[in-house]
């Protein structure tokens, strides 16, 4: 395939027609809720142009975020990857192997200095010099400073790129890094989630690819136009939040009435995203609607906030998952008793005084 | 790995405004209660279980306005026990508030109230609070009266109030951000409790019961 040739070649020898194209970037624009007129602009733009160089680099992580953009609805994978952009690199999809795929990154990378988008999927582990992730002998962090000079804009894909993530997670035994704790002269775009929803990531690349900028971001460096709401906001639970109907359980009448699953640990009130607005699998559910309170998964550090099944307006005391009681008892015992000395000691001097007053 | 506001609020700063609770709580009480009572030369005017009967009487008859003064003092009683009603109905019967504390006591949950019926009467509770204030302001004998302890336990008061409406009403802020505002400031109450005039949550019926007390014994025989 021509990586040379402009998106509007591609498509014509595809032959999807320029009406089906600007009705494509029209459903686009507006799950990225854009302008609509930006819409006719995007298919100018992305028909002109080349297909940009993509580079998409795994580190420490699951695969789960490749898995989800894999099943983006609209715009699809093989669309996106076949017709809008040039994927030169990607060691999980990628027949090529060994040194063939290596060479093809350093070509990718030579080819498209300063142009290419840089992709990256997992954490960066610095411990044990870098030993724990490692790709043609080479330490993810190396290969991502090395990828990141070129690169035009920088997508961390997945909480574990662009907050840490579960490796980043206390004890953090690899010593890993989000993106932006190695990389810090680069525009960098958080795609936070664990996964991101598939329409976000490819959303976003498209976004930039067919404008050329880096979107509106929120203070964690996050597309505003997907987690711009957080989803307690949009959440189709939350009458039941100000009615005052909780869940209690699992599998009490609240939940098998679909109440609000605040008291059963939900962190849509804390957490930013567009789960309870495009959801999942082309929009047809997602976990609150499924039953499961909101983990909280793209927002930083979530793997340490305490408890996934309490309430957030709940004490962060003693060992997860276990009752607060016994904890709270033993310190409470521990502060009485320290009063109680202090009482007795206060009252001792006090009926010191009172002695020597009578004395006098 | 940094904690941010809401962890720390939830979890090191209520632990340290819970230990400062209790620990302020009990050194206070005892050492009152450990005092020696001076001691009365005189007789007693009846038998023990009469003064303390009287003086359990009297914790009722002095939470109620003497006739005498319905008048003078009834409309600030009645403020004052709108907002204490206000407040527990606030802290006990608002979903969050319930699942903290049967999350930290490991007990059931009891119904609550439609977040918008809590907001309502937050709204209310708030502004006779702010009443309350205005009567000490504008009172020349409760402004003389009045020290720092007195202000500063209103203020605090009622930044618990506000940061808790703007927490429920999502105001000016990520409900994060905001929710560990509204926790900081619990602490912060939780903290002053013991060293301020909210000590009287513990003082204030045995104060009257004991005051009762003494009096009954006091005096001749009839």
């Amino acid at each position: 395939m021509n990586s040379r040739a402009t998106v509007g070649e591609m498509l014509r020898q595809h032959g999807v027609s320029r009406r089906g194209f600007v009705k494509f970037c029209t459903a686009t624009v507006t799950a990225m809720a854009l302008p609509p007129w930006l819409g006719a602009a995007m298919a100018e733009q992305l028909s002109k142009g080349p297909r940009p160089s993509v580079i998409y680099l795994s580190f420490q992580e699951c695969t789960g975020c490749f898995e989800s953009f894999m099943r983006s609805f609209s715009p699809t994978i093989e669309h996106l990857i076949f017709d809008v952009i040039s994927l030169d690199y990607d060691d999980t999809l990628m027949a090529a192997s060994g040194d063939a795929s290596e060479s093809a990154m350093a070509t990718a990378m030579k080819d498209n200095f300063g142009n290419y988008i840089l992709i990256v999927d997992g954490s960066i582990p610095t411990g044990a010099s870098g030993a724990c992730c490692t790709a043609g002998g080479r330490s993810a962090e190396a290969t991502l400073r090395e990828a990141a000079k070129g690169a035009r804009v920088i997508l961390a894909v997945g909480t574990c790129s662009a907050f840490g993530g579960i490796p980043f997670a206390n004890p953090n035994p690899t010593h890993a890094w989000p993106v932006s704790g190695i990389v810090g002269d680069k525009p960098i775009v958080n795609v936070s989630g664990c996964p991101p929803i598939p329409e976000v990531i490819t959303g976003t690349l498209l976004q930039f690819v067919t404008t050329g900028q880096i979107p509106d971001l929120d203070e964690y460096r996050r597309p505003k136009a997907f987690f711009g709401n957080s989803i307690h906001d949009r959440c189709y639970r939350r009458p039941f939040f100000d009615a005052g109907q909780f869940a209690k359980t699992f599998d009490d009448e609240g939940a098998r009435n679909g109440w609000c699953l605040y008291e059963l640990g939900c962190k849509g009130p804390t957490t930013y995203n567009a789960c309870a607005t495009l959801k999942w699998n082309g929009g047809t559910s997602f976990p609150i609607e499924s039953g499961h309170g909101c983990l909280g998964c793209s927002e930083p550090n979530f793997w340490d906030k305490g408890s996934f099944y309490e309430a957030q307006s709940t004490a962060m005391w003693g060992r997860e998952g276990e009752s607060q009681r016994k904890p709270l008892a033993e310190f409470a015992g521990a502060a009485i008793a320290a009063g109680a000395v202090l009482g007795v000691a206060s009252a001792g001097a006090g009926r010191l005084r009172q002695h020597e007053r009578e004395k006098k | 790995m940094s904690m941010d506001w809401l962890s720390f609020a939830r979890g090191p700063a209520l632990k340290v405004a819970i230990g400062v609770f209790f620990v302020g709580v009990v050194w206070r009480i005892l050492g009152f209660a450990l005092l020696r009572i001076r001691r009365e030369h005189s007789r007693p005017r009846s038998g023990l279980l009469r003064y303390v009967s009287i003086g359990l009487f009297a914790t009722a008859t002095r939470s109620w306005p003497h006739p005498q003064f319905v008048k003078r003092t009834g409309a600030g009683e009645a403020l004052g026990y709108s907002y204490h009603m206000g407040l527990f109905a606030v802290i006990l019967l608002f979903g969050p508030h319930v699942a903290f504390l049967c999350g930290l006591l490991g007990i059931h949950p009891w119904p609550v109230l439609p977040s918008s019926v809590i907001t309502g009467i937050a709204v209310v509770t708030a502004t006779l609070f702010a009443g309350v204030l205005y009567r000490r302001l504008t009172s020349r004998v409760m402004r003389l009266l009045s020290n720092f302890d007195d202000y500063f336990t209103w203020f605090i008061t009622m930044l618990v109030m506000c940061t808790g409406l703007a927490t429920s009403a999502h105001l000016g802020a990520r409900y994060e951000t905001l929710l560990a505002i509204h926790i900081l400031s619990v602490d912060a109450l939780l903290i002053w409790f013991p060293f301020g005039k909210l000590m009287h949550a513990f003082y204030i019926m045995p104060s009257r019961a004991l005051n009762g007390a003494i009096l009954a014994r006091k005096g001749a025989p009839t």
